[in-house]
């Protein structure tokens, strides 16, 4: 096993770009699960020295969040707090408190799993994450980024170096939650996060992201789009479920069963979007 | 009623340290993995890997260079090859025929762990499958025509019966029935299972997590056909066990002893990882019971009829045991003229189940408690209220015919529980918060229940169990005894009664480790019998002792600490020690007919009422239990941190019971789910309070009045959390574990 541990961004990408075999290690709480992280033969390229990767910053359009930072620090921050408390929310309810001392946003991004927390309040966020190399920066909307299961747009040489979170409107329900198997250290069966502004007939945002209904954490359009082509009120139930019906593609396995992420995905829905069906006395015996 | 007056002098601490407790903090304490030998091999075990069938040929690829290895096959068994416990019907290692995926076929052994994984990958075990389908369900198994593992697919068949359920049934007028059901249950100890084999002195030396030194003892003696004094097996410190370590240290140790021998005494460490171990050992028996109960209209029992069944896997292993312990709770804590249990331990193709706390008793509890929150539905009475009209009272007769003495009282139980919790006061909040439609609801449940404590029946009678003391020239006196210490706590409740008896501090008193070659047999540390039988053959050999040193050293009537040590010293020895050793005394009257199910089938019950409060989210099926009451009478609490935190574990692991432990099986038979991130058990974020409260009517027949308490917490939480959901959903759920995905279905079950 070899082990590489720059500390500077330019030394990394140099390094990967000579070696594009090397396997980049963040705070490694998925690397290391894997029993065979030891075997001989694995090269890692250690992000965790690299000057510039962590921290959160603000600029004119919304925060910049370094793919290092971890958990932690993310479910903590003043601004995050503040702008993205959805955020905030999902970097809490990432494992537990020793895994977020370490877990990094980059990290749970990169793995690629369906389940993860994050990645549905990026989409719903409207985030971009920055691919860097020794090529220079490369930025990809986030709901793109996602090619199949497990599988990312990132291309030989590249890191994850930042990702873009624009501030959302003014006025907006942020939504989150994550329906585990326990309270803590778990693998979601459902997760949903929601950005919704505006109203029916003049909304200004709705999205919605969800994890483990897919085989890629995804944007939930068919779902967003009944809503903002519905002029007056919210769609009765049954369009919800349908267009909802249209996006996911759930599935029965070792952790729950297609019927049950369906039901809980639409009662979620349900419940982001509660705040509108009373607004509009909208099926208010609900 | 214990005679001694010895006992309940005000102890000199309340909660001592407890005797492992350093080692473990501070990491010094040697787990089987921590250790490691010069030469040392590490071995591995190739398993079938389909639920039954033949072996055909073992192929060995020809790149490996096998003469490298340490090769073992059922060939190479010098005695029997079967793993000795009731019955000799598990093999070591597979010959030809086999019962279940996951059955060890092959072991190997190298020095270097790389080298062994690449061998491990060039065997190839070519198997035939039956031309039956396996039977993984005990109604499957029971059917007609489905594939027989033994004779009717039945181990073991047992009646208990009390007056006659037929003629109450002519004149009962009301009638409650039900089908029930639990799933399996893995122990999850945080140690998995090891063991290392060596040959030191001519002497096969197996040292390991175990819970029973001298069954692991038994196995090998019977498998390597050694005479028992060449044969040693010592336990290490052992991360967990809950009865998970009862049964399957034996094989374990009989394979690393198999390839110790074969590789000429080098030691060889078997040492299981968490996936293996959750594959291949045993867990707790899924079960199946239909409850009918009869009654007045105002609540009183007229009888008990209940068919129970559990899956006891592929053989028979203690299935037997944990039947008749499930089907002697089956009937639970009730006053009732007529009783029916039938239960039987059926065959599947299952890895076998095996002992874990509560061993058969928290399965028949479970439909038992649940069906009479049914029959308390039907007859618009109050669960509490049934209950309390209906439970054993001094001078009644257990369903299994034992009369039931004072003072201890389980209306007093029950008082103190309702109390504790407040519960006529939460049951209306409750109901309250329910009616006003919100995203949630409440609901508290309870559960009234005993455990017996030590073997069933004459099985105390059989072990015969015997420990003793060691005392030095400087007074210290050490425990030999055969039961081990897994985290439970029995060193420190032995020295306590240890100390207490002989009236010297905690602190000078230690405990030798389990040792075959050091200590006496105690019997196994299973079936809640270490502080009851184990502690009062202790008690007794403190006595002895006390009776040496007043005869032989001058200890006078009455003594300080100094002057013991000074008896101590000037003790006659040849060596420099003294030991005295004392038996087990079986109480008089408690006589158990094992053909008809009749008599007093323990010596002593702990008694208790657990209630749990939950909340459901209606959308999600998810379950929060929100509190936790545990009241006991549990006879005389020794150690109280120690008893308080075997309550707090067990309702726990009854919570993990209840909602989130899964156990699911693959195709194959075996688990599927073997890895903690997909097997779930509660976490601490997942604990509500748990109040815990003792009695202590001094009722048991342990030191002082003890009875056991380590398998009692486990049997209630699973009946009250379910009876509370049912409470706050209205629904009709039947099953443990109640996962979400359940629960809303049950939800939609509901008629309005
Ligand atoms: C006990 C436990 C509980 C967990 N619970 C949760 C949970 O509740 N929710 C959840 O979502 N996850 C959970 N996880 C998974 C894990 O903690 C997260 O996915 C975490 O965010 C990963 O971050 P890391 O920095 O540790 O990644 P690492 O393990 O270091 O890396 C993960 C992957 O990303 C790649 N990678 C990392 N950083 C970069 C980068 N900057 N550029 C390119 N590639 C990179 C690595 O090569 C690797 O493939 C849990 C893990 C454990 C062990």
């Amino acid at each position: 096993m070899s082990w590489y541990a720059p500390r500077h961004l330019d030394e990394a990408l140099a390094l990967l770009a000579e070696h594009p075999g090397l396997i980049p290690i963040a705070g490694g709480t998925d690397v290391m699960v894997d029993g065979n992280a030891g075997a001989a033969g694995r090269e890692y390229l250690s992000l965790a020295g690299v000057a510039g990767l962590r921290g959160v910053r603000e600029t004119p359009a919304g925060l910049v969040i370094g793919a290092l930072t971890t958990m932690t620090e993310i479910g903590r921050h003043p601004l995050v707090c503040r702008d993205l408390p959805a955020l905030a929310a999902s970097a809490r309810a990432t494992g537990a408190v020793a895994i977020q001392n370490r877990a990094t946003l980059g990290g749970n991004i990169m793995n690629a799993s369906p389940a993860a927390d994050n990645p549905p309040v990026l989409l719903a966020y409207g985030a971009l994450v920055v691919l860097m190399s020794a090529a220079g920066p490369r930025r990809v909307p986030y709901a793109r980024f996602h090619s199949g299961y497990k599988e990312t747009g990132r291309r030989p040489g590249e890191i994850l170096g930042e990702i873009l979170v624009p501030f959302p409107p003014l006025r907006a329900h942020h939504y989150f939650r994550k329906v585990g198997t326990r309270r803590a250290q778990s693998i979601s069966k459902v997760g949903l996060a929601a950005l919704l502004a505006g109203r029916p007939g003049a909304w200004e945002c709705v999205r919605f992201g969800f994890a483990s209904i897919a085989a890629t954490p995804i944007l939930a359009c068919a779902l967003a789009a009944t809503i903002t082509d519905t002029d007056h009120g919210l769609p009765r139930d049954e369009e919800l479920a349908e267009a909802l019906g249209r996006d996911i593609a759930a599935r029965d396995d070792i952790r729950s069963t297609a019927d049950y992420r369906r039901r809980v995905a639409m009662n979620l829905v349900r419940e982001a979007l509660a705040p509108w069906r009373l607004q509009g006395g909208f099926d208010a015996s609900n | 009623m214990h005679e001694d007056d010895t006992f309940g002098a005000p102890p000199v601490q309340e909660s001592p340290l407890r005797k492992d407790g350093t080692g473990k903090v501070r990491g010094t304490a040697r787990y089987v993995a921590d250790l490691s030998y010069p030469g040392m091999l590490h071995g591995a075990t190739l398993r079938t890997r389909l639920p039954g069938g033949t072996v055909v040929s073992i192929m060995f690829d020809e790149r490996i260079p096998w003469r490298e290895y340490v090769v073992v096959t059922a060939k190479d068994v010098p005695g029997v090859n079967a793993v000795k416990m009731i019955d000799q019907d598990q093999p070591v290692l597979v010959e030809t025929q086999f019962r279940h995926a996951g059955e060890p076929v092959v072991l190997i052994a190298h020095q270097d762990p790389e080298a062994l994984a690449r061998a491990v990958a060039a065997i190839h075990i070519e198997e035939r499958a039956c031309t039956t389908a396996p039977v993984f369900t005990i109604d499957d198994a029971l059917q007609a025509g489905t594939r027989r593992i033994v004779a009717g697919n039945v181990y073991r068949d047992y009646l208990m019966v009390k007056g006659s359920v037929t003629d109450a049934e002519a004149d009962t007028c009301h009638v409650f029935e039900g089908e029930y059901q639990t799933g399996a249950q893995e122990h999850l100890y945080i140690e998995p299972q090891g063991m290392i084999a060596r040959v030191e002195d001519n002497v096969l030396t197996v040292e390991g997590s175990l819970q029973c030194p001298y069954y692991v003892h038994a196995a090998l003696v019977a498998v390597t056909a050694l005479p028992e004094e060449r044969v040693r097996v010592q336990q290490c410190t052992t991360g967990g066990a809950f009865g998970g370590k009862e049964e399957y240290p034996s094989h374990i140790a009989c394979h690393a002893a198999l390839l110790t021998l074969k590789a000429g005494g080098r030691p060889v460490a078997l040492i299981y990882r968490r996936s293996e171990d959750m594959a291949v050992t045993p867990k707790r028996h899924p079960s199946r019971s239909r409850v009918r109960l009869g009654a007045t209209s105002d609540g009183r029992l007229r009888f008990i009829d209940i068919d129970f069944a559990i899956d006891g896997g592929a053989y028979l292993t203690l299935s037997p045991v944990v039947l008749s312990r499930g089907v002697i709770h089956a009937a639970g804590p009730y006053r009732c003229d007529n009783v029916r249990v039938r239960g039987r331990a059926v065959a599947t193709n299952h890895p076998p189940f095996g002992a874990f706390r509560g061993f058969g008793a928290p399965q028949s509890i479970f439909a038992l408690e649940v069906a009479l929150d049914g029959l308390a539905r039907a007859l618009g009475i109050a669960p509490d209220v049934l209950r309390a009209r209906n439970v054993l009272a001094p001078g009644d007769v257990s369903p299994a015919g034992q009369k039931i003495e004072g003072p201890l009282d389980m209306q007093r139980v029950i008082a103190q529980a309702l109390e504790a919790c407040r519960y006529h006061d939460k049951a209306e909040a409750y109901h309250r918060w329910n009616a006003a439609g919100r995203a949630t609801r409440k609901g508290i449940g309870l559960a009234t229940f005993y455990h017996g404590a030590g073997f069933t029946g004459n099985g105390e009678l059989t072990l015969r169990s015997r420990a003793g003391l060691r005392v030095n020239a400087a007074g210290v006196v050490e425990i030999l005894t055969s039961t081990t210490e897994m985290g439970q706590g029995m060193q420190t409740t032995l020295s306590w009664i240890v100390a207490e008896a002989l009236r010297i501090p905690y602190e000078g008193v230690c405990m030798a480790r389990p040792d075959t070659r050091d200590v006496p047999n105690s019997g196994p540390t299973v079936a809640s019998r270490t502080c009851m039988v184990v502690g009062a053959i202790l008690a007794q050999a403190a006595h002895k002792l006390i009776a040496r040193l007043r005869a032989d050293a001058a200890l006078p009537s009455s003594y300080s600490y100094d002057e013991f040590r000074a008896a101590c010293a000037r003790l006659p020895t040849a060596d420099g020690v003294t030991t005295v050793m004392a038996d087990y005394r079986h109480p008089a009257g408690n006589d158990w007919d094992e053909s008809t199910f009749q008599g007093s089938p323990y010596a002593s019950f702990a008694w208790a009422c657990y209630v749990a409060e939950v909340e459901i989210d209606t959308m999600t099926g998810e379950v929060r239990v929100l509190d936790f009451t545990a009241v006991q009478e549990v006879g005389r609490v020794i150690h109280p941190t120690v008893a308080a935190g075997q309550i707090e574990g067990g309702v726990v692991q009854g919570i993990g019971y209840a909602l989130f432990e899964e156990v699911r099986f693959g195709a194959d038979g075996q688990m599927a789910n073997n890895r903690v991130t997909n097997y779930i058990i509660p976490t601490s974020a997942d604990i509500p309070p748990i109040q815990v409260l003792f009695q202590e009517s001094r009722h048991g027949a342990g030191p002082g009045g003890a009875a056991g308490i380590g398998e009692l917490p486990m049997d209630g939480p699973a009946p009250a959390i379910i009876n509370a959901i049912n409470a706050a959903l209205g629904t009709e759920l039947r099953h443990v574990p109640a996962m979400p995905e359940h629960i809303l279905a049950a939800m939609d079950r509901r008629t309005p």
